[in-house]
């Protein structure tokens, strides 16, 4: 008979062996008290993006002051845009510029093209026992952090006994001094970058390639289409999509570096920041080296104001070519 | 007479196709074999450095199998193991109280924001998305953390900077949205309240997606090395990642005074020690994270991640 034991329910029939209401859900009814149980599921988290998403954006009020720490963000003096002449006056920060846009660009189209031709590997034998086993040590990068691929960088790179200048002497060429040469390094960072980015870029679009319809290759497989003209006219044309959306989409966050990659592998090396300085690497300098947080943060705001303007132009670009039975953009 | 030569010819053609796909399928093995111990052997030759003799790689370098076996570099970490004890102490804390309190909060938000009758569901939505779009940076935040919240050296600088990531709220709300209506019609017909639907029907369905999101989450955690670089100063409160960094940056340090003559070269942590190190942080986690690798592959062929 007695259906309920709960507090909020809506069951009439069970109404006498409920505990009272509580104030409110008498005063504004069950839909009230639901709203209000909702809006504290979810506060914990509202609080935390309040604090730290959106009063950090009062931070880029930084970028427009001369910043002491014992006046505060508001108490310091207002200077206007100076701090942007000082900044853009100097060479790193177009230098920095240069190197995160380029950089990122460069690890974007070998990412993407690397990554195609993995999965198209994977999906040519997915039905093969190995299969399994390469999507492991595939994945494998992913679990290890910027530090340690720091270290085996060394081990190969290290001047005096380093596995790449011994191979070199042994094959009797003269070793190189990578941590002093920045001409090597885009190319060094690229490979590192598709090193860590391939495996997992490879498995996503492998999911696509077997999301295709596989009545498509069986039709072509009857035409006599071998594995080539499958995948130029089945594979590659069903998959461009969402490789094209995907490196948009990347393409939004261009002026952001990957800050692990660029100080860690490098191992913060000033002999090198002639190729590897980037903005990230600039703001972490200015902030904590040099301690000019008035200049970090002019850095900082023009970072996140030319991104902001990238993610909505590129989220628009994306919503005009998108089919509408698949939204893939932001917003 | 012709009908057979164009009978011979397309069995001709059928052996070549035949060959060819044979030979086209070795070299695609091949090619993975090639990728796949791409992404080991770097790996490996970590652990080689870490169990060859200290003077044989000086002199000959590193190579992918110890040329001279030699354990003396753990034995040197484990007569001293203080320091990597601390600091695993430290990364299994933060890895475990962050995992369990970011997707804890995360979920609740997720929840709130997938009821359809929410009122305040679409400003909330707004409120959370906008973030994804503007970011503060490094800058206003050093400040925040360091000036207003005063947590550096604290352990909540560790736990707090990844409480919240967007991109993983919207991926379980969509999760949650999917939740069949009548199921949570029937429970409060039950007489569940929201608290009750939310841990005794949404948290146990979404658990895919929870172990998916989970794991990415104890990854961040774990891997984290830049918010100890930005707020830990007290060594006590090193995590591994940071401690690997702090060695290798101690060391190369040295090396240069040694250079100069300040510092007799024994004093420097040997080469091989650091590998060990290296060894001894990643190992077990790598193992760890294989072992849930499944819930990566799923999170990815569902189509959730980018």
């Amino acid at each position: 008979m007695s259906i309920s034991t709960g507090q909020e329910t809506i069951n009439p029939i069970s109404t006498s062996t409920r505990k009272p209401p509580t104030w409110w859900a008498t005063v504004r009814g069950h839909r009230f008290q639901r709203n209000a149980t909702w809006f504290l599921m979810a506060l914990p988290a509202l609080l935390w993006l309040l604090i730290f998403k959106y009063l950090t954006l009062f931070g880029v009020w930084i970028g427009f002051t001369e910043y002491r720490v014992r006046r505060g963000v508001f108490g310091s003096e207002f200077v206007g845009l100076e701090n942007f002449q000082f900044l853009f006056a100097t060479e790193a920060a177009w230098r920095a510029t240069r190197n995160t846009v380029l950089l990122n660009l460069m690890f974007i189209f070998f990412g993407a093209v690397f990554s195609l031709f993995v999965a198209w590997l994977l999906f040519e034998v997915y039905t093969s026992n190995l299969t399994r086993y390469y999507q492991t040590l595939l994945l494998l990068p992913r679990f290890v952090s910027w530090v340690v691929v720091s270290y085996f960088v060394y081990a190969l790179l290290a001047t005096e006994n380093g596995l790449i200048n011994i191979t070199l002497k042994n094959l009797g060429l003269q070793g190189l001094s990578w941590y002093s040469s920045p001409e090597y390094w885009p190319f060094i960072l690229l490979i590192i970058s598709l090193w860590s980015s391939v495996g997992f870029g490879s498995l996503i679009y492998l999911s696509g390639m077997l999301a295709i319809d596989t009545q498509l290759y069986e039709a072509a497989q009857i035409d006599g289409a071998n594995r080539w003209q499958q995948f130029r006219s089945i594979t590659f044309p069903m998959i461009l999509p969402l490789v094209v959306i995907n490196v948009l989409l990347s393409m939004a966050y261009i002026m952001s570096a990957d800050f692990g990659l660029f100080f860690q592998v490098t191992r913060n090396q000033p002999l090198l920041y002639a190729t590897t300085d980037v903005l990230d690497t600039y703001i972490y300098r200015s902030l904590t080296v040099t301690q000019n947080v008035s200049m970090a943060a002019a850095a900082q705001f023009y970072q996140s104001i030319v991104g902001f303007l990238l993610v909505i132009f590129f989220n628009w670009v994306v919503r005009s070519i998108e089919r509408d039975d698949e939204p893939l953009s932001l917003f | 007479m012709s009908s057979y030569k164009t009978q011979i010819r397309q069995l001709r053609k059928q052996d070549t196709d035949q060959l060819l796909s044979v030979i086209t399928r070795f070299s695609v093995h091949f090619a993975l074999i090639f990728f796949s111990l791409c992404c080991l052997v770097p790996l490996l030759l970590i652990v080689s450095a870490s169990f060859t003799d200290e003077t044989t790689l000086t002199r000959q370098g590193y190579s992918l199998i110890p040329s001279e076996f030699s354990a003396r570099a753990y034995e040197l970490i484990f007569r001293n193991p203080n320091a990597i004890l601390r600091a695993y102490a430290v990364s299994i804390f933060t890895t475990v109280v962050g995992t369990i309190v970011s997707l804890t909060v995360m979920s609740l938000l997720a929840y709130a924001l997938s009821r359809p009758e929410f009122a305040l569901r679409k400003p909330l939505s707004f409120f959370v998305f906008f973030t994804m779009l503007f970011n503060g940076g490094i800058v206003p935040y050093y400040i925040l953390m360091t000036q207003y919240l005063r947590v550096q050296d604290t352990i909540f600088a560790l736990l707090l900077p990844y409480m919240v990531v967007v991109y993983y709220v919207l991926i379980l709300r969509t999760y949650f949205a999917a939740l069949p209506p009548e199921l949570i019609d029937a429970a409060r017909v039950d007489g569940a309240g929201e608290w009750r639907i939310f841990f005794s029907i949404a948290l146990p369905l979404a658990k895919p997606a929870l172990a998916t999101i989970g794991l990415f989450m104890a990854l961040n955690y774990w891997n984290d090395w830049t918010t100890a670089l930005y707020f830990i100063r007290d060594s006590d409160l090193y995590p591994l990642q940071y401690l690997l960094y702090i060695i290798q940056s101690n060391a190369q340090a040295m090396q240069i005074q040694s250079a100069v003559g300040n510092i007799a070269a024994g004093e420097i942590p040997t080469q091989t020690a650091r590998m060990a190190m290296a060894v001894l942080a990643t190992g077990p986690a790598a193992v760890f994270f294989l072992f849930f690798q499944r819930y990566l592959v799923r999170g990815v062929t569902v189509g959730a991640f980018k």
